[in-house]
């Protein structure tokens, strides 16, 4: 926040870039102000470091009044609110019972114990064939492989029938985000107000903690898979809307001239021209959607989901690590078949389709045809052979006690220097840390984050940063959101520092980046409790092991984005670089790392809302940030207590994602690449 | 009521239920359970603890028998309320006076969820140390052996040196650990683990290594069967000492004794007396004992048995017992 900014990122720089050594005096005068404030303002302005309690506004009253009047009282006259809210989770129902039905439970009569059974679910042969013919279709032999294989890994691992639970969750909730943030995503391009009304209603979706908002989905929704899925879909979609905004806002102008001219009318021209256009970008969405479907399945399990992250917390709750691994495995390795298939598709569907060509029905639908072919067979031969309908315990697989004996023998041998080092670490970065970040004044950051809106974005960007951080401190929240910003900062720099690097040299490496790619898709989707538990073991419980999650998830987004960065750098202007007698150095500094400078940045960006996103997982190993705050309102069923910790951070995470896009439009500029 | 059930519950698996009705009727299957009372199925929440599995499908099993449908939902100990006053859930097996009084108070008052009676299991909770620091420090289990500094220390880490550490429980569990510290006098520093995994983690791995570990304990739980520890003994609780300062040791400050003892109790959504009342009285007849438990919990965490072995071999020996829970 406070490191001054280049010489040339002065806003005087805007239209002239090489305004070479000017210094940038505003800075230093907002800095100079900003520290005079904190080191002698104390004994002058005591209201400038606590908030006045007199003024606090009492948000979450408000929010827990609304919320009763809104399950009690509120009315559109023919049926309340709450009756609405469960009509629409009995619609959500049916698609999750047939879903249920074909993967897990198969097709019932009746409920509870007492149902009968009328066909069984799928069997696994089936299911492991259908997704082999499936990524054959998409993607070939080695797609039909990979697909079969993380398929294969559930069944052979144990966890067939809990992964099948997850799954049947995941097809329900996947399409429907993907649908739902398509509609909007339409909306709002066609309509601008529209847009400019849900992009703010986005970010809150984004950011607020899913902890938060679980009580009043749980009030509204009902207690089961239907409300697991709604919150899903609150967490999931907002990403499928903004790419297809941006999707569809890239379309060439060739294209919809092309379609004004054939007089396609409105809907044409939306879903016959637009949409199939921008497909490409869109199925970048869907994947989004999948992978973020997966990050809810241990939240989902708590409220009635069951599957995988029910497995993965019961294994935790008994120290078994080689439990809980193996079903975060699983969960990791639907992602990576959901995903891998997902991407195929995409590529699938933006090449041309082959001319249709005349033959048998048989003949034209080969895949169809094998899958049902394969659905009967199994299901037939499932009642004379068990062994092909269930898979048979007998030839499973576990790992057992080894990973618990693993983490008992660091434990045991290296201690004491895991614990040298996390002493150093707390007691010379971390306290001081948040020592300095807890004595600031509120009213200072204040004012700096404004003086820095206005810097880089100008009066609106300044209003938003002022009334945000001025919306913390005044619903009481200024000292835990300080806690907040401590613990997040810290690991976000931290996995920058370690993942930028690997980025850089991932990027120029093929076969490495295949492997580094697998290595963070992994640690996106594999439940941070799996790792969280041993991580206590050897760290006690903390903001150091809270830290150490943080970043263990918040890295990924770091590599990722400065590889994608790098090697989307033009080859022609390195062979330049090269033709001029750069070495591999300058090469790198001087052409790859400036230029991938603004992918980096939303590197950053990303890295430090993922960090947020984590806080209500640390709040579990006993941090005393924003994110217990949700946590303890959850455990209460304070709705606006949760809510209004869930705004803070919200807010926390706008203020820093606006200021640095500002910032990186503004290195844009400086480097002329806009 | 039924107008409420019609919008706000699973129409589809209603009608199909309806169906069947019919159906399952002819077959008898239907036959035990009281005439007045409904074919849906109970909804038993299960958590993520053995100990909560074990009761919970003990009770499921019971109303089996009796006749009932029966469906296990899993949920979150603290988010199920939700789904108890609402009716989405039915029967929670397990609420402890200790950790769930507030939550459960809440949602008694909206008069949507009743109190179905103890289990007859009761819940202690208090300091615990293993066995191998009972030399380092040979005042105890007696807690004024925790005053001595030289105790104390053994107890630190470098965080808190020269104070003691001691883990509680997860914020949201209260238990008045700070308090007792400061009302008592106690060299240590309370540091709270955010999960009851995490509180087991740290002494999981304390224990491996034979280092020195103070924490939160509660039973019925398999750690006090794996590990060898005593509970540390404090001034005996009276409610008297948490409300009143003058009472106990310290005349100026409140929770100046140990933790309480409480029952556990069974709730669940108060229209399940309309709906299945014979099931009403199973459910509020059920009891076990911690030594069963115990036992039980052993057997499953300790001897890797699976919880559905366990509560059959259970109710092979118990018939007595639980015919005369459903018998009308």
């Amino acid at each position: 926040m406070a490191t001054p900014r280049p010489p040339a990122l002065d806003a005087t720089g805007f239209q002239a870039p090489s305004q070479g050594l000017k210094l940038p005096y505003a800075w230093i005068v907002a800095v100079t102000a900003f520290v005079v404030l904190w080191l002698y303002g104390e004994p002058i302005a005591k209201s400038a470091f606590d908030y006045p309690k007199a003024y606090t506004v009492p948000l979450a009253k408000w929010i827990s009044a609304a919320m009763k009047w809104l399950l009690n009282d509120a009315s559109f006259g023919l049926f309340s609110f709450t009756e609405l809210t469960r009509f629409i989770s009995a619609v959500l129902d049916v698609p999750y019972t047939i879903a249920a039905s074909l993967l897990s439970t198969g097709v019932l009569e009746g409920s509870g114990s007492s149902a009968i059974q009328i066909l069984p679910p799928l069997s696994w042969v089936a299911v492991i064939g259908l997704a082999m013919l499936l990524g054959h279709w998409l993607g070939g032999m080695r797609l039909a492989l990979l697909a079969g294989g993380c398929f294969l890994f559930l069944a052979v691992f144990g966890q067939w029938s809990s992964a099948m639970i997850t799954l049947a969750s995941i097809l329900v909730a996947a399409p429907l985000g993907v649908g739902l943030g398509l509609l909007f995503g339409v909306a709002a391009w066609r309509w601008r107000w529209l847009e400019r009304a849900i992009t703010p209603i986005l970010d809150l979706m984004q950011t607020i903690p899913v902890f938060a908002y679980l009580v009043p989905v749980l009030f509204l929704f009902g207690f089961g898979p239907t409300a697991a899925v709604i919150a899903t879909l609150i967490f999931a979609t907002p990403p499928m809307t903004r790419i297809a905004i941006l999707a569809l806002r890239a379309v060439p102008g060739e294209i919809t001239d092309l379609g004004h001219m054939v007089g396609c009318t409105d809907r044409q021209m939306t879903w016959r021209v637009m949409v199939p256009a921008a497909r490409e970008s869109l199925m970048v969405g869907m994947n989004q959607v999948i992978m973020l479907s997966l990050n809810m399945v241990i939240i989902a399990s708590m409220i009635g989901a069951g599957g995988l992250g029910f497995d993965v917390l019961a294994a935790l709750r008994r120290l078994d690590f080689g439990a809980g691994l193996e079903a975060g495995f699983a969960i990791v390795a639907l992602a990576i078949a959901l995903d891998r298939l997902s991407q195929a598709a995409a590529d699938k569907l933006s090449m041309p389709s082959p001319e249709p060509r005349t033959q048998s029905a048989f003949a034209r639908h080969p895949y169809l045809v094998a899958g049902a072919a394969l659905v009967i067979g199994t299901t037939l031969l499932g009642f004379v052979v068990p062994g092909i309908h269930t898979y048979p315990e007998t030839l499973e697989l576990s790992t057992g006690t080894f990973w618990s004996e693993v983490v008992a023998w660091i434990n045991v041998n290296y201690f004491d220097t895991l614990e040298a080092i996390k002493n150093a670490m707390l007691l010379n970065v971390l306290i001081p840390f948040k020592r300095l970040l807890g004595s600031l004044p509120w009213f200072g950051v204040t004012a700096f984050l404004a003086f820095a809106g206005y810097r880089l974005g100008g009066i609106r960007l300044a209003l938003l940063t002022a009334a945000l951080s001025l919306f913390i401190a005044a619903t009481g929240q200024w000292e835990k959101a300080m806690i907040t910003v401590y613990l997040c900062g810290i690991s976000a720099v931290l996995a920058s520092l370690i993942g930028v690097p690997i980025g850089i040299v991932a990027a120029t490496r093929d076969r490495l980046w295949s492997w580094v790619q697998v290595a963070i898709d992994t640690l996106q989707t594999l439940p941070s409790f799996v790792y969280l538990m041993p991580a206590v073991m050897l760290f006690r419980v903390g903001d150091f092991t809270a830290m150490i999650a943080v970043v263990a998830f918040a890295v990924a987004p770091a590599i990722r984005y400065t590889a994608l960065g790098i090697r989307r750098v033009d080859p022609r202007l390195i062979e330049a670089g090269r033709a001029m007698g750069c070495t591999e150095w300058q090469i790198l500094t001087r052409i790859r790392l400036k230029l991938a400078l603004p992918e980096i940045m939303l590197g950053l960006n990303q890295t430090i809302m993922f960090a947020l996103s984590m806080l209500v997982i640390t709040a579990l190993v006993g941090t005393r940030d924003l994110g217990q705050e949700v946590y303890i309102a959850l455990t209460k069923a304070d709705t606006g207590r949760g809510l209004v910790a869930g705004l803070s951070i919200a807010a926390i995470a706008i203020i820093a994602d606006r200021l640095i896009s500002a910032g990186a439009i503004h290195a844009k500029r400086r480097l002329g690449l806009e | 009521m039924h107008s409420a059930n019609l919008i706000s519950g699973r129409t589809f698996r209603q009608l199909t239920a309806a169906l069947v009705l019919t159906g399952a009727s002819c077959l008898g299957l239907s036959a035990q359970a009281g005439a007045q009372d409904s074919t849906d199925p109970i909804k038993l929440t299960l958590h993520d603890w053995t100990g909560q599995l074990i009761t919970t499908e003990i009770m499921g099993e019971v109303l089996k028998k009796a006749g009932y449908s029966v469906e296990y939902v899993q949920a979150d100990y603290l988010a199920q309320f939700a789904g108890l006053e609402t009716g989405d859930l039915h029967v929670a097996m397990e609420m402890w006076e200790t950790t769930g009084r507030e939550a459960m108070d809440a949602a008694t008052a909206t008069g949507k969820v009743e109190n179905f009676g103890p289990t007859g299991m009761k819940a202690k909770e208090e300091w615990w140390y293993p066995s191998y620091m009972a030399e380092k420090c040979p005042g105890l289990p007696n807690w004024e052996a925790l005053k001595d500094e030289a105790c104390a220390e053994a107890f630190s880490t470098a965080e808190t040196a020269p104070k003691g550490r001691y883990l509680g429980g997860p914020v949201t569990w209260g238990g008045f650990d700070d308090e007792r510290v400061e009302a008592l006098d106690l060299p240590f520093e309370v540091i709270h683990a955010g999960t009851d995994a995490a509180l087991f983690a740290e002494l999981e791995s304390a224990y491996q290594r034979q280092a020195p570990i103070m924490l939160w304990i509660y039973a019925p739980h398999w750690a006090p069967a794996k590990y060898k520890g005593e509970w540390v003994e404090f001034p005996e609780y009276s409610p008297e000492c948490y409300n009143d300062p003058s009472v106990g040791i310290n005349p100026d400050a409140a929770y100046d004794c140990g933790k309480p003892f409480g029952e556990i109790w069974k709730v669940g959504w108060a229209g399940v007396k309309d709906k299945w009342p014979g099931a009403y009285e199973a459910i509020k007849a059920f009891t076990i004992d911690n030594d069963e438990m115990g036992k039980m919990i052993t057997e499953v965490d300790l001897d890797g048995k699976t919880v559905s072995d366990v509560v059959g071999e259970w109710m092979t020996a118990n018939e007595d017992r639980w015919s005369g829970w459903i018998k009308k």
